[in-house]
């Protein structure tokens, strides 16, 4: 069958060092050392970035203040709020469908106005269609609206408009902004630019050179980023109102400010069910479009 | 000795990939299967490390039995096989000292491997291994710096770093040049000779398989349709194994079979 | 058709179902603006007067009042400290729950729904709940502000991991597997260099969130700058407030700057 077959026993599993090959037999003594080369090169670098976050991280676990027979309070306490939490009640299902409903509203309006606002916000801090003042003020005005968390932005707006879902919607609107201008303004500068070119060539004046050469190139975006927002928005509203701005946050921090631990649960079971069912369907439409 | 009698695999329900398949390889010689893609090439090699688990028949190497092992058994059996692969298989974010260690990895310890501490001995035949290649210098460059002639002979090293008592190699050459493809067929055959080390090489190129192989074995449908020495592949054998299969299907191998 | 049946005068952009389809749409986005703004329940006199009031309300922060500003930076620090311990355990933490979330590392169904189970709890409470409930149970304070940002950056670092240990090339995981080496070591050496990349830039990139988050914890008690906004905002000391929204603002992009520095430097 196999003519070339070689008969006799295979050689073990063991090959002499020299039988690798005549290479290694010089002078020079067999290596048998190695180590890894590190990331950071300079050790001396090494060990103080080693050295300074080992230090880091002691120094902030052991200053934190923990209190421990607060905390030993504090599991029995859990343990209170988890007994109280189950079963979760709906009996006040009206007052979490109102709450659910009303952030659902905060979420449409806040998404409506901040993305009407996020375009000529977005076109401002675009740094090739503007000139560079502007591009200056449209890159602080989302770098400002990025850098607060919504939160903050609702304490703010509660003190400036009163309590209710109005701070909610103001609040939204400028978080809405900080995402979608930012992203939108990206974009932009993305664009190719002979099409614009083109239209200039063609005589058009800045506006239709905008509708015409700028629009569709980032209208797939826009809508894309408009879907995204209202399920970011919808999950915000439910934070935001825990200050007072309405909402299904609201409820929640009502709930739990008197002790109704197990309606508390409810609403936050709608929550985390409703931000999954909006995220699900967000990416969807995403996925579609 | 390899030796493998009334194996069959089938995937699902359909017509089985290997048709009791019987193949036996004694010593230390250079065996290559040619045989259309879809033969069954891949799928036969991949039986004998078990990556792909046999339906029925038996495998046995050098006495031990290998169709039935589990756990811990089948990884010592592993250790005893050396694999090379058309895609080179290496880790490309790690040196190439640790894609050659980790041949080792069936035998050192956890700790040894996590903090890259190998046995000393480890190191020694790896230098001695990649010297062999031409590769030693490369040691602590990174797996993705290389060209692919350079990769591949670090998957080489990393399946003789095993003490491996078969070596596999499924296409070896698919990925690579012709210059280089042949430098690789040569280094195999001259490292079975240097090793007395059996070597099983599934392969596209015919003329590759006729220059550096000491016998050939032509599969066709799961099936084993020719064994014997290159010279006798003549051309009504090599139209046996690949008749009705247009050349565009075997150059549309090359790139895909796996 | 022939091109004479064409009429060659009459373009419209979209075929009638594409406009239709673009009609039903628009209706319906509208409706919905319709009905929000309906039954929203908002005292429209407030609507109009809300410009006024904001800029009201800017007024009585200019000039921003520095005198507390060591204290600030003090506390400013420490909220630095919460984002940045927090990631730390919480990128530790979710290594475990991203290899039991992930399919091709997961052990069986069920550790693979518990580590689902797991992501999806942390990623759907906010911080700010997750807040809530951990000064219940440590009491007012930085700890419970770190165990909330934990608990939530858990799920966020462990999904996006788990997403990159599925994508992985699985070949060096076929090669290391027919080596012979165990489960373990061929998840250290083929599964983890892999993903290692991601892991660097999930950690950046969610420290940074976090630095965010953890300017709110105060609102709720939970520690950090957020406590010293609600105080000054309380007393109506809005020249104060100016100066922490300020820190604030300086805080966040200073982060940015520095994550985006790491990234370069890592990746």
């Amino acid at each position: 069958m196999s003519p070339a077959r070689i008969d006799g026993p295979t050689s073990g599993p063991d090959v002499p060092a020299g039988a690798a090959g005549g290479a290694t037999s010089g002078a020079t003594a067999p290596r048998d050392h190695w180590r890894k080369p590190s990331f950071i090169a300079n050790p001396v670098a090494r060990w103080l970035v080693y050295g300074g976050a080992i230090l880091y991280v002691v120094w902030t676990l052991g200053t934190l203040p923990i209190d421990w027979p607060r905390v030993a309070e504090g599991v029995e306490r859990a343990g209170r709020i988890f007994g109280g939490a189950f079963p979760p009640s709906f009996e006040r299902s009206g007052l979490l469908i109102d709450g659910f409903l009303e952030s659902l509203k905060i979420a449409i309006l806040a998404t409506f106005g901040g993305v009407l606002l996020s375009i000529p916000i977005a076109f401002m801090a675009a740094r090739n269609i503007v000139p560079r003042a502007v591009f200056y003020l449209g890159r602080a005005i989302i770098i400002v609206a990025r850098s607060f968390h919504p939160v903050i932005v609702a304490i703010i707006f509660v003190k400036a408009v009163g309590f209710g879902p109005l701070a909610g919607v103001l609040t939204l609107i400028v978080y809405s902004i900080g995402f979608v201008a930012k992203m939108l303004a990206e974009r932009i500068e993305e664009i190719d630019f002979g099409q614009v070119e083109a239209m200039r060539a063609a005589g058009a004046p800045y506006l239709s050179t905008l509708i015409y050469a700028v629009v569709p190139q980032i209208m797939p975006r826009q809508v894309g980023l408009t879907i995204y927002q209202l399920d970011s928005n919808l999950r915000a509203s439910a934070v935001v109102g825990i200050v007072g701005a309405g909402g299904i946050g609201s409820t929640l921090a009502n709930a739990f400010g008197r002790y109704d631990y197990d309606f508390a649960l409810a609403i936050t079971m709608v929550i985390v069910g409703a931000i999954l069912l909006s995220e699900a369907v967000s990416g969807q439409i995403r996925k579609r479009l | 000795m390899l030796k493998i009698s009334d194996l069959v695999k089938r995937y699902g329900g359909g017509e089985p990939v290997l048709k009791n398949l019987d193949l036996t390889i004694e010593g230390e010689s250079v065996v290559s299967i040619i045989g259309s893609s879809g033969a069954g090439k891949s799928t036969l090699l991949r039986c004998i490390n078990r990556l792909v688990e046999p339906t029925s028949g038996s495998i046995t190497l050098n006495d031990t039995e290998l169709t039935r092992l589990r756990g811990a058994e089948l990884r010592r059996a592993r250790r005893k096989i050396g694999m090379v692969f058309q895609g080179f298989n290496l880790v490309d974010r790690l040196t190439v000292m640790e894609n050659v260690q980790s041949g080792r990895l069936g035998y050192i310890s956890t700790w040894a491997a996590l903090t890259r501490r190998y046995p000393k001995d480890d190191i020694r035949r790896a230098y001695e291994l990649m010297e062999r290649v031409g590769i030693a210098h490369y040691a602590d460059k990174r797996a993705d710096e290389l060209s692919g002639g350079e990769r591949q002979r670090v998957g080489v090293v990393r399946a003789l770093m095993q003490k491996p008592e078969i070596l596999l190699a499924d296409e070896p050459t698919a990925s690579l040049d012709p210059k280089t493809s042949e430098q690789i067929m040569g280094l195999l055959r001259d490292l079975s000779r240097e090793l007395k080390l059996p070597v099983l090489i599934n392969i596209h190129n015919v003329h590759e398989a006729r220059e550096y192989t000491d016998r050939i074995v032509g599969m066709r449908y799961g099936r084993i349709i020719f064994d014997d020495l290159p010279q006798a592949l003549d051309q009504e054998a090599m139209d046996r194994i690949y008749s009705g299969s247009p050349a565009a299907d075997r150059a549309g191998g090359l790139k895909e079979a796996s | 058709m022939t091109l004479s049946d064409a009429r060659r005068d009459d373009w419209t952009r979209f075929s009638l179902k594409q406009r239709l389809q673009r009609y039903a749409v628009l209706a319906f986005t509208l409706l919905a603006i319709a009905w929000a703004v309906s039954s929203i329940e908002v005292i429209w006199a407030w609507v109009w007067d809300a410009p006024e009031q904001m800029g009201d309300l800017f007024g009585r922060m200019i000039p921003p009042d520095p005198t507390n500003l060591a204290a600030i930076l003090r506390v400013l620090w420490e909220t630095v400290n919460i984002a940045t311990i927090a990631t730390a355990f919480a990128v530790i933490l979710s290594l475990p729950v991203a290899w039991l979330a992930a399919q091709n590392t997961t052990p069986n169904r069920a550790t693979l729904w518990v580590g689902r189970f797991i992501l999806v709890s942390s990623r759907s409470i906010n911080t700010i709940i997750w807040a809530l409930l951990f000064v219940a149970i440590f009491g007012p304070g930085i700890v419970a502000g770190i165990v909330a940002i934990m608990f939530r950056s858990i799920g966020f670092v462990g999904k996006l991991l788990g997403e990159a240990i599925e994508e992985i090339d699985k070949r060096p995981v076929e090669a290391l597997e027919a080596t012979g080496a165990s489960r373990f070591k061929v998840i250290a050496y083929a599964i983890v260099p892999q993903v290692m990349p991601t892991f660097w830039a999930v950690s950046i990139l969610r420290w940074d969130i976090n630095l965010r988050e953890s300017t709110v914890l105060g609102l709720v008690g939970a520690g950090g700058i957020g406590i010293i906004l609600q105080g000054a905002i309380d007393t109506f000391n809005w020249r104060e407030a100016a100066t922490v929204l300020l820190a604030i603002l300086g805080l966040v992009i200073l982060g940015e700057i520095v994550s985006a520095w790491l990234r370069r430097r890592i990746l």
